[in-house]
């Protein structure tokens, strides 16, 4: 649906895009996460057309954007970071101007606006003036705004940003709601947001892909799982001969009760250290109150990716 | 695009960027201190001439619309680009002539507004005894084009800065070098070609025989093609930005 080859951006002495090549199937959800300045924002904005890539080239539903902008942009609809709003229009007003300005037909114009206002929860402010609306509300408007036209494509640039945790749940629920019929690529900081709603996602970090895949998938890409040991009584020397074990790579005190003792263990890549920690253990008669394997966190993942690349 | 569709697309702009005006008080005010100064400074010295003419009028009209189209045009773009909302026109299926024709006859249907409510003196003074219509018809003919030319010039540079006051200040200072180009005290400096090209390119020159009631088609042809030029540069100002 979306395939972006290659493409490249420079500000000045800034390459703010620096040969960047994906694709986006049909249906899909598309998490985009990276630092502030790694270039999510210039991505999104060469896909929808508002920039042009100073190489490379981008495809919308099989249209070149470089050769047909005004088709390809009609497949898509754009939520930019800034809620692109007049604050002097009431919703009402302002979701008309969008739709005939779409070009949605003139018959059925006020039943439309009406279903789209209504699937972003918008009925109860319809009336009132833009200026007037939270940020939630104003999110919402924004998104009336780029779905009125049934697009196939969705772009939304930190569609959650500054929103309070309830706000963010409804804006979540309704991309989600969205997401089911149709392309979406949605950037966040969020990065559990990012896991609950994308089927995919991709990190970038000056101007660079460093991490592609699905939230799991990524996180096996990145490192081993790492293991979960909690220890009653005071162990001694645990984490040196933890660290001692040939396929361990770091340990780290996650938890020290005065009970218990929690350790975090990460392997080295590949590498099954289970039965080695199970020895070490009963080598030295610690007892194991829990042993277990946790999967990495996209936060892992995000941080060594994202410093990796630094 | 078929040629309806295109035109109906401006036409949804254009009738935003109008009621854009008329959603705020600024319109209004705007509106108001434009009829007042025109009105007093011409009706301060009109009773000691003791003529019935509206020649003094169109002397003054320029010089106001210095200050008032600038005024119109240093938010066109620059509050797009505070608000955001230019990323949402700009990514809109529509072609940057059509964006940029509908926010031109915005900003120049609300100044032909304000010269229409202007209207009211020409009317009054028709009561005091015989009045050439002539010059009247001619100078506000004349006034529509030159504000015109200063909507578009006022428009270009707007595209090319964020800064409302920037934007005020460098269109005033480039309609009065426009204005005063083609001027006596200006040509006189120069000589031969210079002054020729000085006295074309000179808003003002076009703009009093206009408003002496000759309807040249070399002065339309003139305004219309100052237009043209600054919208077509206005144009590759949003392409250039992509």
């Amino acid at each position: 649906m979306i395939e972006v080859k290659g493409i490249s951006k420079k500000f000045n002495q800034n390459q703010a895009l620096d040969q960047i090549s994906f694709t986006v199937k049909q249906g899909e959800v598309l998490g985009f996460l990276g630092p502030n300045g790694a270039g999510k924002t210039t991505t999104m904005k060469i896909i929808t057309g508002f920039w042009q890539p100073d190489q490379g080239s981008v495809y919308v539903a099989g249209i070149d954007m470089a050769k047909d902008s005004l088709s390809a942009r009609r497949k898509i609809g754009y939520l930019p970071e800034t809620v692109p709003l007049y604050d002097e229009m009431k919703v009402f007003e302002y979701l008309k101007f969008v739709a005939e300005a779409r070009d949605i037909e003139k018959d059925n114009l006020i039943p439309h606006i009406k279903s789209v206002a209504e699937s972003c929860g918008l009925q109860d402010v319809i009336g009132k003036s833009i200026e007037d609306l939270s940020k939630g509300y104003r999110q919402r408007v924004g998104l009336a705004q780029a779905i009125m036209h049934n697009p196939d494509i969705l772009i939304l640039d930190e569609p959650t940003t500054g929103l309070d945790p309830n706000q963010i749940v409804e804006i979540r629920d309704l991309i989600k709601k969205v997401g089911k019929e149709k392309t979406v690529i949605f950037s966040t900081h969020i990065l559990a947001e990012a896991q609950a709603t994308c089927d995919r996602v991709m990190i970038i970090n000056h101007g660079k892909i460093v991490g592609e895949g699905r939230p799991e998938e990524l996180a096996k890409t990145v490192s081993a799982n790492a293991y979960h040991l909690q220890i009653k009584g005071e162990p001694g020397n645990a984490i040196q001969a933890l660290q001692n074990l040939s396929g361990v790579l770091r340990v780290e005190i996650v938890n020290q009760g005065s009970e218990n003792f929690e350790y975090q263990i990460q392997p080295q890549d590949g590498i099954d250290a289970r039965e080695q920690i199970a020895q070490c253990a009963l080598g030295h008669g610690w007892l194991i109150l829990e042993f277990s394997q946790q999967p990495t966190s996209l936060e892992e993942v995000f941080r060594v990716l994202t410093k990796e690349s630094n | 695009m078929n040629k309806p569709h295109y035109v109906r697309t401006i036409s949804v702009l254009f009738k935003k960027e109008l009621m854009a005006y008329f959603n705020s008080p600024i319109a209004y005010v705007f509106i108001g201190i434009f009829l007042i100064v025109g009105n007093w400074l011409f009706m301060n010295p009109f009773f000691l001439n003791n003529q019935l003419s509206m020649r003094y009028y169109f002397v003054i009209l320029p010089w106001i619309f210095l200050f008032l189209a600038p005024a119109i045009t240093m938010r066109l773009w620059a509050e797009e680009k505070r608000s955001g909302t230019i990323e949402f026109l700009l990514t809109l299926p529509i072609t940057n002539w059509q964006l940029i024709l509908a926010k031109f006859f915005g900003a120049f249907v609300f100044l032909a507004i304000s010269l229409v409510l202007s209207l009211s003196m020409p009317i009054a003074l028709s009561f005091l005894g015989e009045f050439d219509l002539g010059p009247v018809i001619g100078g506000y003919l004349g006034a529509l084009f030159l504000g015109g030319a200063y909507l578009a010039l006022g428009m270009f540079i707007s595209s090319m800065t964020k800064n409302q006051i920037i934007a005020f200040i460098t269109a005033l200072v480039g309609c009065f070098i426009f204005f005063i180009a083609g001027a006596d005290f200006v040509v006189g400096y120069t000589g031969g070609a210079l002054a020729e090209i000085l006295k074309f390119i000179g808003l003002g020159n076009h703009f009093s025989s206009i408003a002496r009631g000759v309807v040249d088609t070399k002065d339309l042809v003139y305004y219309l093609s100052f237009i043209f030029f600054f919208l077509w540069l206005n144009v590759r100002v949003l392409e250039r930005k992509k």
